[in-house]
């Protein structure tokens, strides 16, 4: 099977298009970065504490909402989270409610504010690790074990938590649901000690302003650094103005993605940067493929005009790039579509990302070399776009060749 | 077959093997294992995917360099007197900022090349500086301040370590985070309500054993008054206490500076109860601090000894005869306060404070969640990757299949035996690896077609298709290797994650790729009658 063959499109010919549609996004990104959402930052980067509650029946975030005001978090935001069957929250406190001195206090007030129900002196059962049970079973002793106390009830309060986490999706019922699990004595002594509420915290994300900040930099650094090993590596491998034309490409990718983040109000969280670096590295690539044609065919076709080698340099590797990104996509489609709310942003990331990195090694990266051409000749100067080196493998001529 | 070849396939088959034992550990293990368990017992999961608790804790190590200056300045004045050197005050004027920094002022100036010389002898790590109006400044050497942070966190990771072992946590991660900002990191798994955990982690732990010098006192007021005359003493807070049925009050109390013993002094810390039931906690000292102990109690029969913990006094005793080697703290505790106190006792003290500056908690069942849907998105991702290439490329479509599986074989081959951490940005990484893998694949297979179409022969249209796609490969495989080695550098725990399945995957799709591909292809042809067809 084959779908192109052959192809002989004009790409450089349609670079005005190209330019339209890459400012028209490019732009429609920025704007909303600037006067409408902003870069929506996530709680990594700007600090505060993210709380995911799984209830055992569907939650009504407004009566939550009521629950937090009453305790006293006028600012937290409740949302639903994923998917409606999976009862499952999201609240969130900002940065005010999170100080360094007590990073854990807005969420130590968010479950007392949902536990209102809690009687006196009882832990939840829904909310306690292995090791508080654990604790609890060493003090109370209700099996009346002697030596091996420690094994024995690490093994009950282990199965106790993985029946609540693996078969009851996290949420106990009631304390009896245990009778199967583990001794009935055992479970007796549970009931004296602990409760059990209608919701169980999943994942708490706390993140002081310190480490916030931190991050924003470090993010920017990761960025920035990949960037340039980018621009050395090319400039060493091909000539400077490659490495130029396809840090531009991959910076205009990254734009543009950032942009989708802005428009569309999604957080940016520190899987999102991890994507996004990905793509600097697989925008690249695909430019990098069509680099490498360019500069086999310039040694071949000596006397063509660059604007013509670069055009079918495309065309040659075109089957292969579209191939390529329309597989990378399938697998990250897999991935947005199959793997879960966790990943989200980042497999959202991917998408736009693969889309628009695969269109600019067409679209962008080359037309720049062009350019960059055509401007050097209308200064009068000898095109010296070409690549100084060549593959190691052929003849290792390091002569510069005319166009 | 020529022998090359032969060579080749048993090569092949070899790395497959090795790479096998990788993921599901030597057979000798196997026994009595699930492959599942096999696997996680060599590949760890990260804390996203199996839930536990990640902590970011900041070293104060001011707070450990005031210590030092504080001891210097002690140790200085002392040193002034013996070599009858004047002064009129030795102050540290910004301890917050510069906790180093000691301000000698009036030294006359025919004596500052005896100060001078004191300074090199006794405090080799200052530097001595002069200033105006016969006024000094002391402070650390660069060198040496760097290496009291860095061992004040050292320390700390070591303290933290030992409190965390004895509290009973599986595999936890205690290290140095970050890039030189005095960082600790500290992963809990199986742990999701840190609240206890923290706590024991925070809390420095300093236990002092002092002389009582006046109190208890019902205010703070009235034990200030108390101490006017005293330059020795200290204002210290002690236990709030119940005067009457209804009625509780605060104490304070007038307690020495130096201390008889500290908690570096003690040798163990056991739980216990008193002869009432009351639980206590009971220490015995080391050798030298029993020395250092029975010398304070019998010179100082009839006094009042205080034990201090973090600045508050626990209690107040009397000393009724010299006492060597053991004592006991006693003050109201539950059960499970003396476990605790008697571990963080026998730990050690923390060189200096904590905060938390970060804290992520993943529940066990998220974690399932996590693992269901990744390997869900794992599988269906890559079957239509290998279906695609089946269906695109027929005959080299299998070729490439084969690379690709034996690239994600070598991959977590790897990581089984670099024993790195699996997270669930780290699936995406494979699922990532399959993607990008297949590019070069791809690669050479439309080269291959293209010299095919130019009427080349199938084994020098594979040859051909090999070395030109074979500097691309390169290009783009480095450039790729680079931006996740600087996530790597950059980036922590789920993200470090991602990066090395990224780097692991790249590597071995190199191998796969290329050599593997390739040597599937020279198999093919060698079977073939020349002139035939490639199926590509």
């Amino acid at each position: 099977m084959e779908l192109f063959r052959n192809t002989n499109i004009d790409f450089l010919g349609k670079k005005w298009y190209f330019l339209a549609f890459s400012l028209v996004f490019s732009l429609a990104g920025l704007f909303s970065m600037i006067f409408w959402h902003g870069v929506p930052l996530g709680v990594d980067f700007r600090g505060g504490t993210l709380v995911y509650v799984k209830y055992a029946h569907r939650p009504d975030p407004a009566k939550i909402h009521e629950e937090l005001v009453r305790a006293g978090l006028k600012n937290a935001r409740v949302q639903a989270y994923d998917k409606p069957e999976n009862n499952e929250v999201l609240i969130a406190l900002d940065i005010q409610e999170t100080s360094e001195q007590a990073l854990d206090r807005g969420k130590i007030q968010i479950i007392q504010a949902l536990q209102s129900n809690a009687p006196a002196g009882k832990l939840d059962l829904n909310n306690a690790s292995s090791l508080t049970i654990l604790n609890y079973l060493l003090e109370k002793d209700p099996l009346h074990l002697g030596a091996d106390a420690n094994t024995r009830y690490t093994t009950v309060a282990q199965a106790s938590v993985n029946y609540r986490d693996k078969q009851k999706g996290g949420v106990l019922g009631s304390i009896d649901e245990l009778k199967g699990v583990v001794d009935p004595a055992v479970v007796a002594s549970l009931q004296d000690g602990f409760f059990v509420s209608d919701f169980a915290v999943r994942n708490v994300e706390i993140v002081g302003p310190q480490v916030g900040k931190q991050l924003q930099k470090q993010a920017f650094l990761a960025t920035g650094y990949s960037l340039l090993g980018m621009l050395v590596y090319l400039g060493f491998r091909f000539e400077w103005i490659y490495g130029v034309a396809a840090v531009l490409t991959v910076f205009h990718d990254t734009l543009i993605t950032v942009g989708a983040f802005s428009l569309l109000n999604w957080e940016i969280s520190l899987t999102v940067i991890a994507a996004i670096l990905t793509l600097i590295g697989y925008s690249n690539n695909d430019t990098i493929v069509v680099f490498d044609r360019i500069r086999e065919n310039i040694k071949l076709l000596r006397r063509e005009k660059l604007a013509d080698i670069v055009n079918k340099s495309i065309n040659q590797t075109l089957s292969r790039t579209i191939l390529t990104a329309g597989l990378t996509f399938l697998t990250v489609l897999a991935l947005f579509l199959f793997g879960g709310e966790v990943l989200r942003g980042f497999s959202f990331a991917l998408v736009i990302g693969i889309l628009i990195g695969t269109y600019s090694s067409i679209a962008i990266a080359a037309p720049i070399l062009v350019a960059y051409q055509d401007w050097r000749q209308e200064r009068g100067k000898r095109p010296v776009a070409m690549p100084a080196r060549t593959g190691s493998r052929q003849d290792g001529s390091k002569e510069k060749v005319k166009a | 077959m020529n022998k090359n070849l032969t060579w080749k396939l048993v090569l092949i088959l070899a790395i497959l093997v090795v790479f096998t034992i990788g993921i599901f550990g030597p057979p000798w293990e196997w026994a009595g294992k699930k492959p599942l368990q096999a696997v996680t017992d060599r590949i760890h999961l990260g804390l996203d995917l199996k839930g536990g608790t990640h902590l970011i804790l900041q070293v104060q190590v001011n707070d450990a360099v005031n210590i030092d200056s504080d001891n210097a300045m002690a140790r200085l004045k002392e040193d002034l007197r013996a070599h009858k050197i004047n002064y009129a005050e030795i102050t540290k004027p910004d301890p917050a900022n510069h906790p180093d920094m000691m301000v000698i002022k009036g030294v006359p100036p025919e004596q500052r090349s005896d100060l001078q010389t004191i300074v090199a002898d006794r405090l080799p790590e200052y530097v001595l500086t002069s200033g105006a109006e016969n006024s000094y400044t002391l402070s650390m050497k660069a060198q040496s301040l760097n290496d009291l942070k860095n061992r004040a966190v050292a320390q700390a990771i070591e303290t933290i370590r030992n409190r965390i072992d004895a509290l009973g946590v599986n595999e936890p991660v205690i290290q140095e985070h970050g890039l030189g900002q005095y960082q600790i990191l500290v992963q809990l798994p199986g742990v999701d309500d840190p609240a206890r955990v923290k706590d024991i982690i925070k809390s420095t732990a300093m236990l002092e054993i002092k002389q009582s010098l006046g109190g208890p006192f019902s205010s703070q007021a009235q034990a200030y008054q108390e101490l006017a005359g005293k330059p020795d003493a200290v204002v210290l807070p002690g236990r709030t206490i119940e005067r009457s049925s209804d009625e509780t009050g605060e104490t304070w109390y007038l307690i020495s500076r130096a201390a008889a013993v500290t908690g570096s002094d003690l040798r163990d810390a056991q739980p216990g109860t008193d002869e009432n039931g009351q639980p206590e906690v009971k220490f015995t000292l080391s050798s030298e601090g029993g020395r250092k102990f029975y010398s304070f109690t019998s010179a100082h029969v009839g006094d009042s000894l205080a034990v201090v913990l973090d600045g508050k006094v626990q209690e107040v005793a009397n000393i009724r005869d010299a006492i060597r080697d053991s004592g006991v703290i006693t003050g109201r505790f539950t059960q499970e306060q003396t476990r605790d106190l008697s571990l963080k006792l026998r730990s050690g003290a923390l060189p200096a404070s904590i905060n938390y500056l970060e804290e992520r908690t993943v529940g066990p069942s998220l974690g399932a969640d996590s693992i269901r849907s990744g390997v869900r998105a794992a599988i269906v991702g890559m079957a239509a990757v290998l279906v695609f290439m089946l269906v695109y490329y027929r005959g080299a479509g299998i070729n490439a299949d084969i690379a690709l599986i034996l690239n994600l074989i070598i991959l977590l081959g790897f990581m089984g035996y670099f024993g790195a951490v699996l997270t669930l940005p780290g699936i995406a990484g494979v699922i990532l690896t399959v993607g990008m893998g297949v590019d070069s694949n791809v690669l050479i297979f439309e080269r291959i077609r293209e010299e095919l179409r130019n009427g080349k022969t199938p084994p020098s249209a594979v040859e051909q298709g090999f070395s030109h796609a074979w500097i691309t490969i390169v290009d783009t495989h480095v450039t790729t290797i680079v931006s996740a080695a600087i996530l790597f550098i950059f980036g922590t725990g789920p993200v470090r994650g991602f990066a090395t399945t990224l780097v692991f995957g790249l590597a071995a799709n190199l191998f796969t790729a290329v050599f593997v591909s390739r040597t599937i292809f020279d198999w093919q042809l060698s079977r073939k009658q020349r002139g035939e067809a490639l199926s590509i």
